[in-house]
């Protein structure tokens, strides 16, 4: 099982993931090509490149046989085709906001709500202050209203749990509101 | 036992005949005939990934977070297995995620999706593929009740 952390470069998605993770949060590397715009067209790539994109992840152990990972998504979001690889199968995705850079999470929650895919925002205050009230938010980011918000400590165990528990539970009642078959995102 | 566990040496590194998943015994650049599963060993143009056998696809369909552990008993002999195998192997004795193993061997993780997904249709690793179904959808209500009482229990 696994959820998707998301949200712009230094938002506190590692600390998040570091807070409720079993182990110390490690890195995976991918090696992505860098397709250009003629993808197929092999002979004329002569300038392919290839990027790796680290991304960060943490465990929990939730009971014998199941186990819960936790994605941080790369932070650049031009690496847009690799979230589709991250976010397929997810229970949903946390966006991650820091309140004084909130268009940094602009690509994130885009991504999501095309997707169709269950999340919640985690506004992430420092030193447990919050300067907006969660209904500013909602109208600056325009959600809908049946997305949480919810105010959070990324570097708080029981606050991180909280958020992740607000998930499961938005994505249980996406689940049971939605006519059957219309909420699988369709994946390509 | 546990030479060969470092990956620093990236990609060319282990790339001598015989060190290729599958390869074990093939003469390189002969006719000869390959072991069992060769045949959709496809693009020799394309070599990423040397301990890969130059394959960037896995035989899988594997999620990030797909689980896996070492066969309790393996088909072969695992001290003949390539260092890479018998790292996976060692590692795997716990259930581990594609993601854990490429994080923690330090191979990138489309290597590692190819490796694991090798090892399982050797039948050397377990695969418990948490994703309820094929096609990506997301997981049932019972799995998600389970995942709310887990959190609740931590």
């Amino acid at each position: 099982m696994k959820i998707v952390v998301g949200g712009g470069f230094g938002v506190g998605k590692t600390t998040f993931v570091g807070s409720v993770s079993e182990i110390m949060p490690l890195t995976t590397e991918a090696v992505m090509t860098a397709a250009s715009a003629d993808v197929d067209d092999l002979s004329a790539v002569p300038d392919k490149t290839t990027t790796t994109v680290a991304m960060d992840f943490g465990r929990v152990s939730l009971d014998r046989e199941l186990i819960l990972y936790l994605f941080g998504t790369p932070g650049q979001h031009r690496f847009w085709f690799m979230w589709d690889d991250l976010v397929r199968g997810a229970i949903g995705a946390v966006v991650l906001v820091d309140t004084r850079r909130l268009e940094d999470c602009f690509a994130a929650v885009d991504y999501f709500e095309e997707l169709g895919l269950p999340f919640v925002v985690g506004v992430n205050g420092f030193h447990g202050e919050f300067q907006y009230a969660v209904e500013d938010i909602r109208d600056a980011l325009s959600i809908s209203g049946h997305v949480p918000i919810v105010q959070c400590d990324a570097r708080n165990r029981e606050s991180t749990k909280q958020v992740l528990i607000t998930l499961v539970q938005h994505a249980m009642s996406v689940h049971a509101t939605a006519a059957p078959g219309t909420t699988s995102p369709s994946w390509t | 036992m546990d030479r060969g566990s470092s990956y620093g040496g990236g990609p060319g590194g282990p790339g001598g005949p015989g060190r290729w998943p599958g390869d074990q015994g093939r003469v390189p650049g002969q006719g000869g005939r390959p072991p069992a599963r060769e045949e959709e060993d496809a693009s020799s143009l394309v070599r990423p990934y040397a301990v890969t056998g130059g394959r960037t696809k896995p035989r899988y369909d594997l999620a990030i977070e797909a689980l896996v552990t070492a066969a309790p008993y393996p088909p072969r002999d695992v001290a003949v297995l390539t260092p890479e195998y018998r790292a996976i192997m060692d590692l795997c004795r716990s259930a581990r995620s594609v993601a854990e193993v490429s994080a923690m061997l330090r191979i990138p993780l489309g290597v590692a999706r190819v490796l694991v997904a090798d090892m399982a249709v050797e039948g050397l690793l377990r695969l418990h593929q948490s994703r309820p179904t094929t096609t990506g959808g997301q997981p049932d209500l019972r799995l998600l009740e389970r995942v709310l009482s887990g959190l609740r229990k931590l």
